[in-house]
């Protein structure tokens, strides 16, 4: 444990990429095993225990010191987990006790219950020094924070053994921490794990923003970029898998498509739910928001099947019946899927199709008119591309619609967390209910935290600190007089908030320092741009 | 017994001696000063008399070119201000020429801190426990997280890193008074003889300090080094240098920072330090805390810092304490 709290220490105070990486890869060859594979399935959010929460620790806290130190140090620090290592009351004159193994620490973490959590997490915290407390209560509680992407720790993991990191990401998916078939084929030179009758992830390929030019239509192929989920549907051994972009098993969410494959064949597509906003009215989609509904839920209900039933718009063919067709040019792909649509039952599939233009400039005009369908955008696509894993430059590009602008009055500011700690960073803003002159009040309609630079938060900070007119815990009400332009993919219906309205993506776009309150926009404006 | 509050005020801009007509660390010019330390949040220029020990003298000398209206006043020395009022100056152990002010008036006793701390310091005199009716604390570090560790262990940690990184040198960002002084004197305590780097701006700190009997070993200017010389070497320099292009002329610099505020993972994070030393010449929460104790005033006041918290404690220990907003006071970069 002393070994991995150390990693993390380190890593957290390392900023440039390639130190990270020596850091990881160097703590991945010495350490023993399973002990490495708990580091990295620690490192990737590869663990769940879901007894402990970061409110076990915050009660645990509470029961040892006053509850308003506890509540200062915490709002200072912005971390509960390193607040709480560096509180927890060390006994006096504990005797020495070897150093936990970090599978032992698992082990234990893994058997508490909700009800057993709280006696048995103080033992463990007695047992560790501060920086291993912070280790433990990250591991249990989930998101790391050190700056580590599980991509990193993938390539750390592939140049500790001198493996390739592509085949890495194969193998990944089908294993479970603490990964000893992956560490006794790169580590020992053992043979590569058998995955044939596994149904799992390839990874993706993604595509670059389009940002300014244009692309030749003889080269590139167009189609909408479709406002859903894009997963990778997996059927090998008679077992179907839903993968979510970073690989997610969200096969449990989705169950009416777990039977609807067919025949053994790794796909990609967009996961959307019934309705109308997107495609038409016959065979079309719903909106983003209707997909919510169904979004991270571990057990589906009758009601949800039939109100919001899934289905996926298919982009990409890379396995059918044994065959790999991720060399095969994008052309080549695309005349195997529209073959195979014929197969595959309608109701839970659909082609996406292909946009035909005559020209760029035609192009473009269409997809200016794309926002009355709610789509995101365009994809472009190299007729010639093999399907690569990751962002290929040159290959694909999305070519999103520009977002939509409004102008809202900052009312409440919340602190950050993280490497934002003790700056007040979430905003939450409003529009006017009627005429302000004429004594209209602000709805909030949304809230962002990003869009803006560390030269801004500072300026954003101090303007909070200056114009506080009420304090709640840790949020502060501020005068109304900053306007911020916000950018926002979509409006929708909400229950949520009290202006009926919730915006989808909203970031800031630009602070108006200069703009006069008064003049930013009504709620009414907002509403008007509801789609669903 | 007149109430103590009727003969000392505290204002915005400082501490006011009503009967004597004389500030503690005033924030702006005042005729009669008395100045706990050198540190320019609380010695500023432009009094008309400035009340204080010698060593705090010399460095407002240095940063300020006059020694116009100084009197100076030994530690233990008592003087008579005016109006009935007495100070005494006494240790803070915050840095070279810091002190408490024991203020005296009709039979009540009120100390000033300023700055301190209590663990062990080589280039400045240790704290002294003043019994008193109040007692007038710093808070800077006034959160149960915050705790020093011995600083043995943080110089320790900062010689295995330099052993560890033997092309490049380790850059240490410090506060150009007392901290940087402080690390150099404890390097040499610990063994360390090699010759130390330093940024131009410490120099003639540096100096000062040798001159008043704290021994410092082979300092050389980073200006005048070129950057082999420099390999498998400390750098010392303010901590504004560290982001600053100057670092550009270091080989491969390990970046650290030795301030009470690297107790907390993500204040490293956000300036860019990746080895974090604690080593903090204010006092930590369970020195205030102590010392309140020790003290045992009637009555505690709390001047800057986070003071929300030593006030919970204070009340929890059923302990009278007052907050006072104090301005001009900074979070320096300790």
């Amino acid at each position: 444990m002393e070994e991995f709290a150390a990693l993390l220490d380190a890593l957290v105070y390392t900023t440039s990429r390639n130190r990270k990486l020596a850091l990881i890869a160097d703590y991945l060859r010495r350490a023993p095993d399973p002990d490495r594979g708990w580091a990295l399935a620690g490192l990737t959010g590869g663990l769940d225990f879901p007894a402990v929460k970061s409110s076990t620790v915050r009660n645990l806290m509470m029961e040892r010191i006053d509850p308003v130190l506890w509540t200062l140090s915490r709002d200072f620090v912005g971390d509960t987990a390193e607040t709480a290592s560096l509180l927890w009351p060390e006994a006096e004159d504990a005797p020495p006790q070897a150093d936990l193994s970090l599978a032992e620490v698992i082990e234990r973490l893994a058997a508490l219950t909700r009800a057993t959590a709280p006696k048995e997490l103080p033992g463990l915290f007695d047992r560790l020094d501060p920086k291993g407390r912070y280790a433990l209560i990250k591991l249990a509680t989930g998101g790391m924070r050190v700056g580590v992407s599980a991509r990193l720790a993938k390539t750390a993991f592939a140049q500790a053994f001198g493996v390739n990191v592509e085949e890495v990401e194969e193998y990944w998916h089908a294993l479970a921490p603490p990964y000893t078939e992956l560490f006794d084929w790169a580590a020992k030179g053992g043979a590569p794990p058998d995955l044939a009758n596994v149904p799992r992830f390839r990874p993706f390929m993604l595509a670059h923003p389009l940002e300014e030019g244009t692309v030749d239509l003889a080269e590139y192929a167009a189609e909408w970029k479709w406002d859903g989920i894009r997963v990778q549907l997996v059927r090998a051994g008679g077992e179907t898998r839903i993968y979510s972009r970073s690989g997610d098993d969200i096969s449990a969410t989705f169950p009416e498509l777990l039977d609807a494959l067919p025949m053994d064949a790794v796909l990609d597509g967009e996961l959307l739910v019934r309705g109308s906003a997107q495609g038409g009215e016959a065979g079309g989609a719903a909106s983003f928001n209707a997909l919510q509904q169904r979004l991270g839920r571990k057990t589906v209900s009758k009601a949800m099947l039939r109100d919001y039933p899934a289905f996926v718009r298919l982009y990409d063919v890379l396995l059918l019946e044994g065959e790999d067709w991720r060399e095969a040019p994008w052309k080549s792909r695309r005349a195997t899927l529209e073959a195979l649509m014929a197969r595959l039952p309608a109701d839970r599939f659909d082609l996406s199709a292909l946009v035909e233009a005559e020209d760029f400039a035609h192009l473009a005009r269409i997809r200016e008119g794309a926002r009355d369908e709610a789509i995101e955008g365009l994809m472009l696509k190299h007729r010639e591309s093999a399907y690569l894993a990751g962002r290929k430059v040159g290959l694909w590009y999305k070519w999103k619609r520009d977002p939509l602008l409004v102008d809202c009055v900052v009312m409440y500011a919340q602190r950050g967390s993280g490497k934002r700690s003790s700056f007040y960073s979430d905003y939450t803003f409003g529009c006017w209910d009627g005429d302000p002159d004429a004594g209209a009040e602000l709805l909030p309609v949304g809230k962002a935290y990003s869009g803006f630079t560390d030269a801004e938060l500072k300026k954003l900070d101090r303007f909070v600190r200056q114009n506080t007119v009420n304090k709640f815990g840790p949020v502060r009400e501020v005068k109304r007089e900053l306007v911020f332009e916000v950018a926002f993919d979509s409006v929708h219906a909400s229950k949520r908030h009290k202006s009926g309205l919730a915006m989808r993506f909203p970031r800031i776009h630009r602070i108006r320092w200069d703009k006069p309150a008064h003049e930013a926009d009504r709620v009414e404006n907002l509403r008007a741009l509801i789609k669903d | 017994m007149t109430a103590p509050s009727s003969w000392i005020r505290p204002e915005p801009h400082g501490i006011h001696v009503v009967p004597a007509d004389a500030w503690v660390d005033p924030a702006r010019p005042v005729p009669r000063a008395l100045v706990t330390h050198g540190h320019a949040d609380h010695a500023r220029g432009g009094h008309g008399e400035t009340i204080a020990t010698p060593a705090t003298l010399a460095i407002m000398e240095l940063r300020y070119q006059t020694r116009e209206g100084a009197v100076p006043v030994e530690y233990g020395e008592t003087v008579s201000i005016g109006g009935g009022v007495t100070a005494t100056f006494l240790p803070a152990g915050h840095v070279l020429g810091s002190a408490q002010i024991l203020l005296e008036h009709a039979g009540e006793r009120v100390v000033v801190t300023g700055d301190y701390k209590r663990a062990p310091d080589p280039t400045c005199e240790a704290f002294a426990v003043t019994p008193c009716d109040i007692f007038i604390t710093e808070a800077t570090f006034g959160l149960p997280v915050f705790t020093h560790p011995p600083i043995a262990e943080e110089i320790s940690k900062l010689l295995k890193s330099l052993a560890n990184h033997p092309e490049g040198c380790v850059l240490v960002g410090a506060y150009a008074l007392g901290k940087a002084q402080r690390v150099i004197a404890e390097l040499r305590a610990s063994g360390h003889h090699d010759a130390i780097y330093i940024h131009g701006a410490m120099e003639a700190m540096c100096r000062l300090y040798e001159d008043h009997g704290v021994p410092l070993g082979e300092l050389r200017l980073v200006s005048e080094a070129s950057k082999e010389d420099m390999r498998g070497h400390i750098v010392v320099a303010p901590p504004s240098a560290l982001a600053d292009r100057w670092s550009r002329r270091l080989p491969d610099p390990l970046t650290a920072m030795a301030s009470g505020w690297m107790r907390v993972r993500q204040r490293a994070r956000q300036r860019g330090v990746e080895l974090p030393l604690v080593i903090s010449d204010h006092a930590d929460w369970n020195e205030l805390t102590r010392t309140i104790g020790e003290v045992n005033p009637q009555e505690t006041w709390i001047t800057h810092g986070r003071e929300e918290a030593l006030l919970r404690w204070c009340q929890l220990n059923q302990r009278r304490a007052r907050a006072l907003a104090l301005v001009g006071y900074e979070d320096e970069d300790d």
